[in-house]
């Protein structure tokens, strides 16, 4: 990935040096070299990646991943399920509709669990910003690390046997019959680049206010100092940053350029990971939602299981970080 | 003709987008028609919908998961 953007980098590095008679070894300098580098690269690879995953998403609406998992049983249901969450096109509003559909079509509540953790962890933004940030191993360690929660949760979810947590209206429903239109190219493209629009719309604000911030710690912060508070060797770390998460929502995509200077100046990469994470997979909105259709307790025995979940990973990551960057 | 159209969703921002540009889309084709908001999730299950928003014209799906845009939306009253 690095290799990829040599010619952005040198050229923003001639643009200061040679344009404005900036060098990029002064803070200033590096601070908006930084800034400058960042924001390009991080519109292009948004770009390309929304495209191309929405592209890939429009061959999979709910009602054919459905159908697929009515097929399996056992762990291979939740792997599926959990693979299928990747592709599937989702948004935290559509996640009560979802939830019902598959407990409908009897799918078990665990299965059906896998696919909702999964599918909001594993999103083309995150994907694209952890890659512009981190590169390619990080990024991919990052999808199959929420393939893997999702697995797990379901799992444990379906072993613990709760669907007396289900409010009992769900199992009454009966989802009526729609016919699924099928998509040809154009519409799939306009479609994909219509998502490009959406999301980056929707957050290219905080992720300019992120870098800003990236940029600065980038030019100014002390690395000592930082690296003792949220490093790897602090057992704290990760357990604040899932917190600090929790609430934040998909905005804090605009806080992965500031992690991506933090871990250039010593902080963890499996705090900034799971901190990632815990935005996206337990966002409040989507839980205000769900508690249309599950009890408190189920909520907050799904809450518990992810949150351990990306808890261990976070530590998993900051041990074994020196093998993936 | 259209006899009703129905704005699918639980009172989220895209759903209220959504119908927001339907009722523009329907002023400036100059059609009067039922437009219905369908907010209860279990009748927006019951009519078949797993993603929402989603935009129903006389029973069918025109689409579903998103906000269409407004050029889409003029194609179904031409």
């Amino acid at each position: 990935m690095d290799n990829i953007f040599t010619w952005l980098e040198r050229l923003v590095q001639l643009l200061l040096e040679r344009g404005w008679g900036i060098s990029v070894a002064s803070r200033l300098g590096s601070s908006l070299h930084f800034f400058i580098y960042d924001i390009v690269k991080i519109m292009i690879l948004l770009g390309i990646m929304i495209f191309l995953i929405s592209y890939l998403r429009s061959y999979f609406p709910p009602e054919k991943t459905k159908k697929i998992l009515e097929r399996f049983s056992g762990v291979s249901g939740h792997i599926m399920a959990s693979l299928l969450g990747i592709v599937t096109p989702f948004c935290s509003c559509s996640s009560v509709p979802i939830f019902i559909g598959f407990i409908e079509a009897g799918i078990p509540l665990g299965v059906t669990f896998s696919f909702l953790i999964t599918s909001p962890i594993v999103n083309e933004a995150a994907f694209a910003v952890l890659l512009a940030a981190f590169g390619w191993r990080i990024a991919v360690v990052y999808v199959v690390t929420g393939v893997i929660i999702g697995i797990i949760g379901g799992i444990v979810i379906d072993f613990l046997a709760l669907e007396k947590w289900v409010e009992k209206y769900v199992y009454q429903l009966q989802l009526g019959k729609q016919e699924i239109k099928k998509l040809n190219r154009r519409e799939r493209v306009r479609l994909a680049w219509n998502n490009v629009k959406e999301i980056v719309g929707r957050i290219w604000f905080f992720l300019i206010i992120g870098i800003g911030i990236g940029a600065i710690i980038h030019g100014w912060a002390p690395a000592p100092v930082l690296a003792k508070y949220a490093g790897p060797d602090n057992p704290l770390a990760v357990l604040i940053g899932v917190l600090v998460g929790i609430p934040l929502y998909s905005n804090a995509l605009g806080t992965i350029p500031i992690a991506e200077a933090l871990i250039h100046k010593g902080v963890g990469i499996g705090t900034a990971l799971s901190f990632m994470m815990a935005t996206t997979a337990l966002s409040l909105p989507a839980m205000i939602l769900l508690r249309k259709v599950i009890k408190v307790k189920l909520l907050a025995v799904f809450v518990t299981i992810t949150g351990l979940a990306i808890i261990v990973i976070g530590y998993f990551f900051n041990i074994i970080a020196d093998f993936l960057i | 003709m259209i006899k009703k159209i129905e704005v699918l969703g639980s009172g989220c921002a895209k759903c209220r987008k959504t119908a927001e540009l339907i009722e523009q889309g329907l002023e400036a084709a100059g059609i009067e028609v039922e437009l219905v908001k369908v907010e209860e999730i279990e009748e927006i299950v019951q009519k078949g919908i797993m993603m929402t928003p989603a935009v129903l014209i006389d029973g069918q799906t025109k689409c579903a998961g998103r906000v269409p845009s407004a050029s889409e939306i003029k194609s179904w009253f031409e």
